[in-house]
């Protein structure tokens, strides 16, 4: 039996951070030297390829390889700098009825002989895209904001996962404020956790160092940047290797007395 | 509810809007969660009230028939204070 960690990328609601997350886990656990793959499920408004900044070296795609026109060593773009991660996308852009559950699993098998880890990113939605990538993961990642919108999408999302037996689903809590969220201007840790029922890999502040990563194609964990979110990134990619390292506390990012007095009026009373 | 939440009831002022946010999304969630609208609820509710009237006498302003959540975990609760029973015939 193959020891790949087949992993879902998937938030439900769009803009949340599902291909920000994908490509750097994707680069993190590259760097902790496991061979890994990310799959760019979403063919119709792909952009894994653009954050990777490998966007010109697509020449095939997940398509080719089964319709047999080319080889899957064709079709994987090595990345530069790190030749632990390769992108393969689904499809193409203009072929928008081409993908069914039977194509993601036979393409997710064959990637599965090759790697240690297949990150899939699944398209926004719960429509047919959704449903192609659930069928071929085993385990999967959601990750939300802390936002009524996105919070209420995720639970949708977790319950359809739920159905299809997918195991284990860990909660990724990204675009974290930690002001806001001492001042009680934003759902709490707890409160999402709570909410969702879910066990929490992790949360990645809020980092505009994410904007300017994006700019340059270069995701966040591939340099030695000390920016809080490549930090967050990589105790991520080491938890699911089941190192345990302590989650980031919002309430510490900010410190003296002021912070502490906010953490008090946090308190749960009852 | 947390100790500024407490503050906050006591001093008159608006609670926090994080905890306006979670127990919004708590009511969303348990309707989400159960498929159940609100007219649907409400008609359930009804119906559940007429049932339990040909038992007991209830309060029926006091009653309350509402959806609760935990642990994505959904149970439909109904509170109905009783003020007698019904003396049927025998």
């Amino acid at each position: 039996m193959s020891t790949t960690r087949t992993i879902l990328i998937c938030s439900g609601k769009g803009g949340v951070g599902k291909t920000t997350s994908t490509a750097n886990l994707g680069i993190a656990l590259a760097k902790q030297g496991k061979t890994t793959v990310v799959l760019d499920a979403d063919f119709g408004l792909r952009n894994l390829d653009l954050l990777l900044g490998l966007e010109n070296r697509i020449v095939y795609t997940a398509q080719e390889v089964l319709a047999e026109s080319c080889r899957l060593e064709q079709a994987l773009v090595k990345h530069k700098q790190e030749p632990n991660l390769c992108l393969l996308p689904a499809g193409n852009p203009r072929m928008l009825e081409w993908l069914t559950p039977k194509d993601m699993q036979s393409i997710v098998s064959l990637l599965e002989k090759r790697f240690d880890y297949v990150l899939i990113d699944c398209p926004a939605g719960i429509e047919d895209g959704f449903k192609n990538a659930v069928s071929a993961t085993r385990e999967a990642l959601v990750i939300t904001t802390p936002e009524v919108a996105a919070v209420r999408d995720a639970d949708r999302v977790i319950g359809l996962l739920n159905i299809q037996g997918v195991a284990p689903v860990q909660l990724v809590l990204n675009r974290v404020r930690p002001r806001m969220m001492t001042n009680q201007e934003m759902l709490s840790v707890d409160d999402i956790t709570d909410i969702l029922a879910l066990p929490l890999l992790g949360l990645v502040f809020e980092d505009e160092q994410v904007i300017v990563s994006t700019n340059r194609g270069e995701p966040l964990t591939l340099g030695d940047s000390s920016a809080p979110a490549a930090q967050a990134y990589h105790n991520i990619a080491r938890r699911l290797q089941g190192e345990e390292i302590p989650l980031m506390d919002p309430s510490q990012a900010r410190r003296g007395l002021r912070a502490r007095m906010r953490k008090l009026m946090q308190t749960k009373i009852f | 509810m947390t100790l500024k939440d407490l503050i906050d009831k006591l001093l008159g002022r608006q609670p926090s809007s994080a905890s306006t946010a979670k127990q919004r999304l708590q009511l969303v969630l348990a309707h989400d969660r159960s498929d159940l609208n609100p007219e649907l609820l409400e008609q359930m509710r009804r119906e559940i009230l007429e049932v339990v009237a040909r038992y007991v006498e209830i309060d029926v302003e006091g009653g309350d028939v509402s959806l609760e959540t935990e642990d994505r975990v959904t149970a439909l609760v109904a509170n109905l204070p009783i003020r007698a029973t019904v003396n049927r015939p025998t």
